[in-house]
């Protein structure tokens, strides 16, 4: 089951090597995104980008807010 | 929007799978710094005095009073022990003789800005609203800074 993080939790984990990934549309990324985020959109959020990822390291997921 | 993904990567074989729900506004509006187009333009953080003048509810007003028209101020960010804003001592309340305690002289629950506010539409609104100052804190209600109208 995912974990729902705040803010702090987010800087400690990318402190441990987290991957931090955007899953806006890519213009909505390229407006704004955190540092050292990535950007695999919802939409194409599949298998062949999902191996983007390392699974052996914790994943961040975020948008824009509670949406 | 991101609950869906953080449950999709699980769906895909993730173990250890996180989602910050309050996103890039909470992550902005705390004046974290963000990168991308819009890094460059300029924010309230960005043109925000870090070292307003500030004090504490249990201070003398009459020695706030002094340090802050020295400082070449007149408003005083009245903060707690951990800078959350508690309320503003503005213009009227640093120039009168009133003998009072900064409780009862503040204006308490100042309106603040977030930090990620384009500088721009801040400064028209302090022109366009006669306000002396905009006090800018994070979404959690600590102190960032001040920033003057340009009158002032």
């Amino acid at each position: 089951m995912p974990t729902p993080i705040d803010r702090d939790h987010v800087q400690q984990l990318i402190a441990n090597g987290a991957q931090l990934v955007e899953v806006l549309p890519h213009d909505e990324y390229e407006e704004e995104h955190l540092p050292g985020a990535i950007n695999i959109p919802l939409k194409e959020l599949k298998g062949e980008r999902a191996r983007q990822l390392d699974r052996d390291r914790p994943v961040i997921v975020y948008c824009h807010d509670y949406q | 929007m991101s609950p869906r993904a953080a449950w999709r990567l699980e769906a895909l074989g993730f173990f250890d799978v996180n989602d910050y729900v309050a996103g890039k506004a909470d992550w902005g509006a705390a004046g974290l710094p963000l990168e991308g187009k819009a890094a460059a333009i300029q924010t309230a953080a960005d043109i925000a005095d870090r070292d307003p003048p500030v004090c504490q509810l249990d201070e003398p007003l009459e020695l706030v009073r002094a340090r802050v028209l020295a400082a070449g101020w007149t408003a005083c960010v009245v903060i707690n022990e951990e800078r959350v804003v508690l309320g503003l001592l503005g213009r009227s309340a640093i120039t009168s003789t009133d003998e009072l305690d900064i409780e009862s002289a503040m204006a308490e629950g100042p309106s603040t800005v977030r930090p990620n506010v384009p500088a721009e539409k801040l400064l028209e609104r302090l022109t366009r609203r006669h306000l002396a100052q905009a006090i800018v804190t994070t979404s959690d209600g600590r102190l960032v800074g001040v920033v003057r109208a340009a009158s002032e």
